[in-house]
């Protein structure tokens, strides 16, 4: 059975895409993820035989995110987690979430935001990350309890210093 | 009930995500990852669907006919690797669009015939492509062209099944007894390109 044109499997899937990108790897790099991600499915379309193809792209892009974190982490200078200038990256103007996400590890990172921002069924986001249904449940769990911990400790300083 | 998270689940990416879709688009054409293109164009006779190959314009679709059914009939004959580029068919959208303004009397474009008949209706269509603008032809004529002079009503079933209308003039087709004859595209427009074309007058 051949799949669905591809401009119908783009259109489809390009909102989630970007948003789990945007929020994974920032507005600076998303771009190039996504481009990537769908350049890589183009390729394979032809003999993509799953049924699933939500759940394929999804694996795709997540193995494009945990790449770009490996190639971030190997380059001399590491850029600051969280440096004053990251500011204007976030999307909404309120920088600490999406720092705090992106201060995850990515296996993390990524079954937080595929669970709880893309509603994702656990079957799906184990698929992408290539690991058990409960791997991914425990990835999903622990990431947002490091998230909320973040959240929490980052309400302290900004108190303090009173500056936002 | 997600609560914390919520800021990533509003914030918009609509347009965000669109145009980096062109961007994937583009880079996919630049790979030669684009084997059909595909753009609406709009007309006097409706919003056409065109798509094309490398080699050359594939299919012209009339808005009676499904879009979706469209874009599957060319993932499933063609290839999957279906992408809508308006950018990518800019030459033959100008093209049609001078068409239809009466400032063009043919197409400089290639046809690819993977959609199209075989054998004698082949040459019908082959042969209807020479048909000059504002000049008619009947369907036993073209069936003569086409090798099997008492084959008329075949040709007209051919002309019926034309892939890429318009672009290969099969409104130029009439009967000999009269009228306009049958259209692929229903007869008003038929009615309609044959006027554009000065031949038949309002």
């Amino acid at each position: 059975m051949t799949p669905p044109p591809f401009a119908r499997f783009m259109e489809e899937h390009r909102a989630p895409v970007y948003r789990f990108l945007l929020a994974a790897v920032g507005p600076h790099e998303a771009d190039d993820c996504f481009q990537e991600t769908f350049l890589a499915a183009l390729r394979a379309y032809p003999r993509v035989r799953d049924s699933n193809l939500r759940a394929w792209v999804f694996t795709i892009a997540t193995r494009k995110v945990i790449d770009h974190e490996r190639a971030r982490a190997r380059r001399p200078v590491p850029i600051p987690r969280l440096p004053e200038r990251s500011a204007p990256e976030s999307p909404d103007g309120d920088p600490e979430l999406w720092l705090a996400v992106r201060s995850l590890p990515p296996r993390q990172r990524a079954a937080v935001l595929q669970r709880y921002v893309l509603d994702l069924p656990y079957a799906e986001i184990a698929r992408a990350l290539g690991c058990s249904e409960e791997a991914a449940r425990a990835s999903a769990y622990e990431g947002r309890r490091k998230l909320r911990e973040a959240l929490s400790h980052d309400g302290l300083p900004r108190v303090m210093g009173g500056a936002r | 009930m997600t609560g914390e998270l919520d800021p990533i689940r509003r914030v918009d990416v609509e347009r965000a995500s669109r145009r980096v879709v062109e961007r994937v688009v583009e880079r996919a054409r630049r790979e030669r990852l684009d084997d059909v293109l595909v753009a609406r164009v709009d007309s006097p006779v409706g919003t056409l669907l065109v798509a094309a190959t490398r080699r050359g314009v594939v299919r012209v679709a009339f808005p009676e006919e499904p879009e979706d059914a469209v874009l599957q009939e060319l993932a499933d004959d063609l290839s999957p690797r279906v992408l809508a580029d308006p950018r990518g068919m800019d030459p033959i959208r100008r093209q049609l669009e001078e068409y239809f303004e009466g400032r063009r009397r043919r197409f400089e474009t290639r046809i690819d015939w993977s959609l199209g008949p075989s054998g004698f209706s082949r040459k019908v269509l082959e042969q209807t492509a020479r048909i000059p603008y504002g000049t008619v032809s009947t369907y036993g004529e073209m069936a003569r062209r086409a090798g099997s002079p008492r084959a008329a009503r075949a040709a007209g079933n051919a002309l019926h099944d034309n892939p890429v209308p318009i672009v290969v003039p099969c409104h130029r087709v009439v009967p000999a007894g009269g009228g306009v004859g049958k259209y692929g595209g229903s007869e008003w427009r038929k009615q309609w390109l044959l006027r554009l074309e000065g031949w038949l007058q309002t």
